[in-house]
């Protein structure tokens, strides 16, 4: 029997607002085991976490480190009893180096006097020990995404933590990085540390974890073990209702190409060629996926369909018009809606009201106005109907929207484009970070829209599942070229995608073939 | 134009850009802690007319200087604790002390001294003496500029190496650039960035103290009002087009120092007398503009080299 490193027990927190984010949740973490918890956006994950790493307070229960009954001041507090966190957000500072990063807050050197060559070894010391490399005088700024968990994994076990948490870890990796994070957390429960992963994603629970605490409306809905997982009981655990992942899906009726991208390049600031004269189309009527390791050119090709991004070369037509030296609002006008990869930035106003989010768009539509006013009844009615037909939970439409679950928002954002009178859709990254729930909602979306009202959309996601499930035809992107086509994905999986994603095989143009 | 006069030009330059250093290197330590000092022109103030005060009553110039020095701390300790703790806006609430210490250290002087406008004929301040650098001063040309200045002059380039050595040396130096760029993260790690604000802000205005006294102490010998006229704003400038590098604002500082010297050496030619006053601004200004525009060209010019390239490499790679 594994010995116990933490316990939470009976925890309940209330917010002022009345609202009851966690009830009687209980829960043990063993050393060397790694534990997930999982569940729907707004089950309570977070907040739980929030109390054991000392930021919030809880009205009710107990945390036990190693059998002793703690209480968690603030996070230092926590850190000092062995729990450290990796927020999704990294917390660390652009300007500064790896070590200067690693040593925040427990500077090595006598007196005031800062030691950086020791804090380069602690750095060096620990990035051997733990099997994590970094390299400690680079620039926080300019390593990437994998370093910089690394470098915040670093920070927690230079300070001797026994207990970690990973507040979904792999929202922001590419698939080779999240194949390496699993190899280090292994490493790291070899060696006796207790790790909480948390996660929407089911596939990487079940591959990674040897238990799973479920939470569902801030109370524990389940506890599995790893040789109990499956992603039916998971999924049951959740959403509490059974849900079918992959969406029936019929043969595409397509109709004429209503977006065209031809010979499109991207520069970005620093000189680098992110998209490669790059042409393909969006028929009306069917769904083009495009897959690849993140930072081959697909973010830039969504952002310059949309117009957030000046194109350095070719041209793209939505609907018959070319979009060069257009703004943003008359791009939209052409009939393009666009589902955010950042949704908090792009995708909403996060203190405006549900209301206000959704009547955004709609302020020169002649369908809410009245002369010179906005016509509310209209408008209000329109609310009340998305409200309705997207299933957005909320306790009334004037609420703000950061007041939302991650997967409300979404729907929120969702609704609008939707509704928005536009026959294309740029769905990018429509369903990260979301529960299973809404993100299976958003797929039947797409898949109808498509199929009974003729819409064209463009897929962009890094969730191969998803692509593979719900495209017509799925593009391969891979250093700013498309590397492949596949016309019927139902033949696909995930190794052939590989081989193309990571420049192994490549296509040549018969085998590729019509791009539209 | 003869040698000396020259020398003499450089010599005051020098002199002139001495307060501004001062507050150049404040707003510096500020800036790296992520916010703008704004309040500096009310901490000069006050440590100015206190350390003339302190200065003259006790008859000991150190005495004047820590006395000069410790009103401004407690001023700051003032200002953050209605920044950082009642949570009122810092911008606001520095420009309403700087509002607020014009007419307190004007009150001051009147309830010292029964005079308005300057504190002359009461109060005779103890200076700061002169210094001679030995060899130095025997150099030709540069022996003339740079010896003989005032000590506050040698005091303020010693202050550009201590805050260097404060900023990139120290673990305070650290936390304070942590917390200028990433509050959240130095909170993560237990840095309190309230507590690291404030330290900033009382160092900042220890720094700023001396250049207020510089000016009641060392340039003149008595309070006269609002004798800062400005440069506080004018060092907060400095440091931003520096980065907040204090090396860069010290520079910096030393152009706006030579601006005013023309404007003094001006007066020989130009008689108008409300356009001499704005003379110094007018060029600060107009500099500014040209040193942002500068920045902004070779910024451009640098983007478009490097994508010429990029579009060169690639297209070889095909």
């Amino acid at each position: 029997m594994a010995k116990e490193l933490l316990k939470m027990e009976g925890i309940t927190k209330i917010y002022s607002n009345g609202f009851m984010a966690n009830k009687d949740i209980s829960f043990t973490v063993n050393e060397g085991e790694i534990h997930a918890l999982i569940g729907e956006n707004g089950a309570g994950k977070t907040t739980l976490m929030k109390i054991l790493f000392g930021l919030e307070d809880c009205q009710q229960g107990k945390i036990f480190i190693e059998g002793k009954e703690c209480h968690m001041e603030n996070p230092l507090d926590a850190i000092a009893k062995g729990v450290g966190m990796v927020h999704q957000h990294f917390m660390l500072v652009p300007n500064l180096t790896v070590a200067e990063n690693v040593v925040l807050g427990i500077e090595p050197g006598p007196g005031q006097i800062f030691d950086k060559k020791t804090a380069i070894k602690m750095t060096e010391e620990a990035s051997e020990k733990f099997q994590l490399k970094v390299d400690p005088n680079a620039l926080v700024r300019d390593i990437s995404v994998g370093l910089k968990q690394k470098v915040e994994l670093l920070k927690a076990l230079i300070r001797g933590v026994k207990v970690l948490i990973l507040d979904e870890p792999t929202a922001v990796l590419t698939p080779q990085e999240v194949r390496e994070l699993f190899v280090q957390l292994k490493n790291l429960k070899e060696n006796g540390y207790g790790i909480i992963f948390i996660s929407h994603k089911l596939d990487e629970v079940m591959e990674l974890c040897d238990s799973a605490t479920v939470l569902r409306h801030g109370r524990v809905s389940g506890f599995i073990k790893r040789e109990d997982m499956d992603e039916k009981t998971l999924s049951r655990l959740i959403v509490g209702r059974d849900i079918v992942n992959s969406i029936e899906k019929d043969d595409a009726s397509t109709g004429e190409t209503i977006l065209k991208i031809r010979n499109v390049s991207y520069v970005d600031d620093i000189g680098k060629k992110i998209v490669n004269d790059v042409s393909f189309g969006v028929r009306a009527g069917e769904i083009v996926g495009i897959a690849g390791v993140e930072g081959n050119g697909q973010n830039e090709i969504s952002e310059m369909i949309t117009g957030l991004l000046p194109m350095t070369e070719g041209s793209i037509v939505i609907n018959g018009t070319e979009i060069k030296g257009l703004n943003i609002n008359q791009i939209r006008k052409l009939g393009i809606a666009h589902i955010s990869e950042d949704r908090m930035t792009y995708g909403c106003a996060q203190d405006m009201s549900i209301y206000d989010n959704l009547a955004s768009i709609y302020l020169d539509n002649p369908k809410f106005i009245k002369g010179a006013f906005i016509d509310q009844k209209a408008l209000s009615k329109y609310v009340k109907d998305c409200i309705e037909e997207f299933e957005i939970a909320c306790d009334s439409e004037k609420s703000p929207v950061r007041m939302l679950s991650g997967g409300n928002i979404q729907k929120v954002i969702v609704a609008r484009e939707f509704t928005s009178g536009a026959n294309i859709i740029i769905a990018n990254q429509p369903t990260r970070g979301i529960d299973v729930g809404t993100a299976s909602l958003i797929h039947k979306l797409l898949h109808k829209y498509t199929r009974e009202k003729g819409f064209g959309v463009l897929l962009i996601s890094s969730d191969l599942n998803e692509v593979m499930n719900l495209s017509d035809r799925l593009l391969i992107m891979r250093n700013g070229k498309i590397a492949a086509q596949f016309t019927d994905t139902s033949k696909v999986n995930d190794e052939m995608m590989g081989e193309y994603m990571l420049g192994i095989k490549k296509m040549t143009e018969e085998e590729r073939g019509e791009l539209y | 134009m003869s040698i000396e006069y020259i020398e003499t030009f450089f010599f005051s330059a020098l002199r002139i850009a001495t307060p501004i250093m001062y507050v150049a290197l404040c707003a510096t330590i500020s800036l790296q802690g992520g916010l703008t000092n704004m309040a500096a022109e009310s901490m000069m103030l006050i440590s100015a007319v206190t350390g003339v005060i302190f200065s003259a009553l006790t008859q000991n110039l150190l005495l004047g200087i820590l006395a000069g020095a410790l009103s401004s701390v407690l001023i700051t300790l003032f200002l953050c604790f209605a920044a950082f703790i009642m949570k009122v806006d810092l911008y606001l609430m520095s420009i309403a002390l700087n509002t607020a210490m014009s007419g307190a250290t004007i009150y001051i002087m009147w309830v010292m001294t029964g005079n308005k406008a300057n504190t002359a004929g009461y109060f005779a301040s103890l200076q700061m003496p002169e210094v001679n650098i030995p060899i130095i001063q025997h150099i030709p040309f540069i022996g003339n500029i740079i010896s003989g200045q005032n000590g506050f002059t040698y005091i303020a380039i010693i202050m550009i190496f201590v805050v260097w050595f404060l900023i990139f040396r120290t673990k305070l130096g650290l936390r304070i650039r942590a917390v200028g760029q990433n509050p959240q993260a130095a909170e993560s790690v237990g840095i309190n960035p309230y507590k690291i604000y404030t330290i900033a802000f009382v160092m900042a205005s220890l720094i700023a103290s001396l250049g207020g006294m510089f000016l009641s102490m060392g340039y003149q010998n008595m309070f006269i009002r609002d004798m800062t006229g400005g440069k506080g704003f004018i060092g907060m400038a400095a440091a931003t087009i520096a980065n907040a590098s204090p090396i860069g604002a010290a520079l910096l500082a030393i152009v706006f120092g030579l601006a005013d010297a023309i404007t003094n050496y001006s007066k020989l030619y130009i008689t108008d007398s409300q356009f001499l006053s704005a003379m110094p601004y007018i060029i600060t200004t107009s500099l500014l503009f040209i040193l942002s525009y500068v920045r902004v060209k070779k910024n451009e010019s640098d983007m478009r080299k490097r994508k010429l390239a990029a579009l060169k490499a690639s297209e070889t790679q095909e």
